[in-house]
């Protein structure tokens, strides 16, 4: 499948899932196709980093859930900031555990999964129509009901996938890729090198698999495709271009300069502005 | 143990952080931030050889990581600790966080969310992020670079992130886990709250400092200690782990002027 193709099945108003950490491991070239598309009133769950604030940035989001936006390094995700501070976004701030009990519920096609996170804080305030539920036993404790997250739709990045949907994912994490794949009734998948069969290709690396492929609606060849996030094992982020991106944010016509020299001229002059494909290759992930 | 000659605050502050860990056995010990990070991996140096440790990434150490480029350093790693297995180990209770968040009320609730009104903030900060979670899970302490009133405020803190003492945000039947309460350190005082009903009380001043200044930059009623108790200085020994934990010196940008220990 091209980008155009996945994200021409996208719908205004849909749940979209995104898989990956802050700056790390994002599907950066399908959020650059929706970007340029007519896509609008989005609800986006993830544990958020620079697609967040993109997306926020052009226009296509009506209501975030997350548990944080960030940059890493740069803590704050500008863009993000501005939406909230503006008022212009709805949101779902949750507990970045609740985040996961939520899709955990979904992916197991349960209406809530109980749990005490979020007892006591203003994440019952704020999100009102969560609801507690009675422990059935003895201890009769109150429990939160997390409501399940269903998502219309997750957008993944992983390192190597084949034609039939199979993909590994390198690096120390897995983050929750496997739970976006999940609670989703369709996901679409970038992948850094695509083969006809992973198990005659890369057998060795089993293990790496995060989710069936019965959770793969598609596969798309984008090698790169997470910059300017990190792809463990095969780049690190792009630490020069975030801050660059995240300075934009204070300027008045910021995000319409950062739209232009970035996001229009699709993916291959993405590719060019940015230094190639070696400069990608060439990042080291930072170390703290 | 010789007591170092000189010191700066930020040592100080790392010495008295790491007793937040002192008896907490097999625990996963996260200091978020440089002196918290510093802080625990001091702890599990000297005292408290039994706390678990990641590399800040994914994997468990039993040696602690020096901040910063690592040079011919490489981390040994002794489990597999992604961020899945994080929340199952908040959920179990065994974790002790150090955290830095930005408002802490009378109740001992916490604020990294945003300031102002939550549906259209002054200013957006990280979100809620794990705070929820934790603080209702297992105990955390805290540390804040610059105690004022700003920081410490009069009333209930803007969005409460981390849970407290305050009983009426909690439903009837609910219970908190094990989350709790450890110890604050400030530039100023170490601090908890575990006076009557859960009041703050400092446990010792920095020295030079007096009560009435804590008290002053400090928007609630502190309860003062029996006796005059003075933070302890850090040991040489210390002093040279601490080196060796934070071989560029990140810990000399953390306190505003980095200035010594003991005040004029």
């Amino acid at each position: 499948m091209s980008l155009s193709s996945v994200v021409g099945q996208l719908r205004d108003g849909m749940t979209i899932g995104v898989g990956g950490w802050g700056p790390r491991r994002k599907p950066m070239a399908l959020i650059r196709e929706i970007l340029r598309s007519d896509l609008k009133d989005l609800t986006v769950v993830a544990y958020g980093g620079p697609e967040i604030g993109m997306l926020c940035a052009a226009g296509k989001v009506k209501k975030l859930m997350y548990g944080f936006v960030s940059l890493d390094a740069i803590p704050i995700e500008p863009y993000f900031r501005k939406a909230r501070e503006a008022g212009t976004v709805e949101v779902n701030e949750l507990d970045e555990g609740l985040l996961l009990i939520g899709l955990q519920a979904a992916a197991h096609r349960l209406p809530f999964l109980p749990t005490r996170v979020g007892l006591g804080s203003d994440v019952l305030t704020y999100n009102p129509e969560f609801r507690t539920v009675r422990s059935p036993y003895d201890d009769g404790e109150t429990l939160l009901a997390m409501p399940a997250i269903r998502l219309d739709v997750a957008l993944i990045h992983v390192s190597r996938a084949d034609r039939l949907g199979n993909t590994q994912t390198d690096g120390p994490d897995p983050y929750f890729d496997g739970l976006f794949a999940r609670a989703a009734e369709r996901s679409f998948v970038t992948t850094e090198m695509l083969v006809d069969r992973l198990d005659l290709a890369h057998s060795d690396t089993a293990k790496t698999n995060l989710f069936e492929r019965c959770f793969v609606s598609g596969v798309t060849l984008a090698p790169g495709g997470a910059h300017p996030t990190a792809a463990h094992d095969a780049y690190g982020w792009d630490s020069a271009h975030l801050r660059a991106y995240a300075a934009s944010a204070a300027e008045p016509d910021g995000w319409s300069r950062y739209y232009q020299d970035y996001v229009a001229p699709g993916e291959a002059g993405y590719l060019d502005r940015i230094g190639g494909a070696s400069h990608i290759r060439s990042l080291p992930l930072p170390v703290f | 143990m010789t007591t170092a000659k000189e010191f700066t605050l930020a040592e100080l502050i790392i010495a008295a952080a790491a007793e937040a860990w002192r008896g907490e056995g097999e625990v996963l010990a996260t200091g978020i931030g440089v002196l918290p990070r510093i802080a625990a991996s001091l702890a599990k140096l000297t005292f408290a050889p039994q706390l678990m440790m990641t590399d800040g990434e994914a994997y468990l150490v039993e040696e602690p990581v020096p901040l910063g480029p690592r040079g011919d350093y490489k981390p040994k790693f002794a489990g597999w600790m992604p961020y899945g297995r994080v929340f199952d180990n908040v959920w179990s209770g065994r974790r002790h966080a150090m955290v830095t968040p930005v408002q802490v009320d009378r109740w001992g609730q916490a604020n990294i969310s945003c300031l102002g009104d939550f549906r259209k903030p002054k200013v957006q900060m990280l979100g809620m992020r794990g705070f929820p979670g934790n603080s209702v899970n297992h105990r955390n302490s805290m540390f804040l670079p610059a105690h004022s009133k700003r920081a410490f405020i009069e009333g209930e803190v803007d969005v409460v992130a981390s849970v407290g003492y305050s009983d009426k945000r909690f439903p009837e039947g609910a219970r908190r886990a094990g989350g709790d309460l450890g110890i604050i350190v400030t530039d100023l005082c170490v601090m908890d709250f575990k006076g009557p009903d859960h009041a703050a009380r400092v446990l010792s001043l920095h020295p030079g400092v007096t009560f009435d200044q804590a008290q002053a930059a400090t928007g609630f009623p502190l309860l003062a200690p029996a006796s005059k108790h003075i933070t302890a200085a850090p040991t040489e020994e210390q002093i040279t782990v601490i080196r060796k934990l934070d071989p560029h010196d990140l810990r000399a940008g953390v306190i505003k002027g980095n200035p010594p220990g003991a005040r004029p």
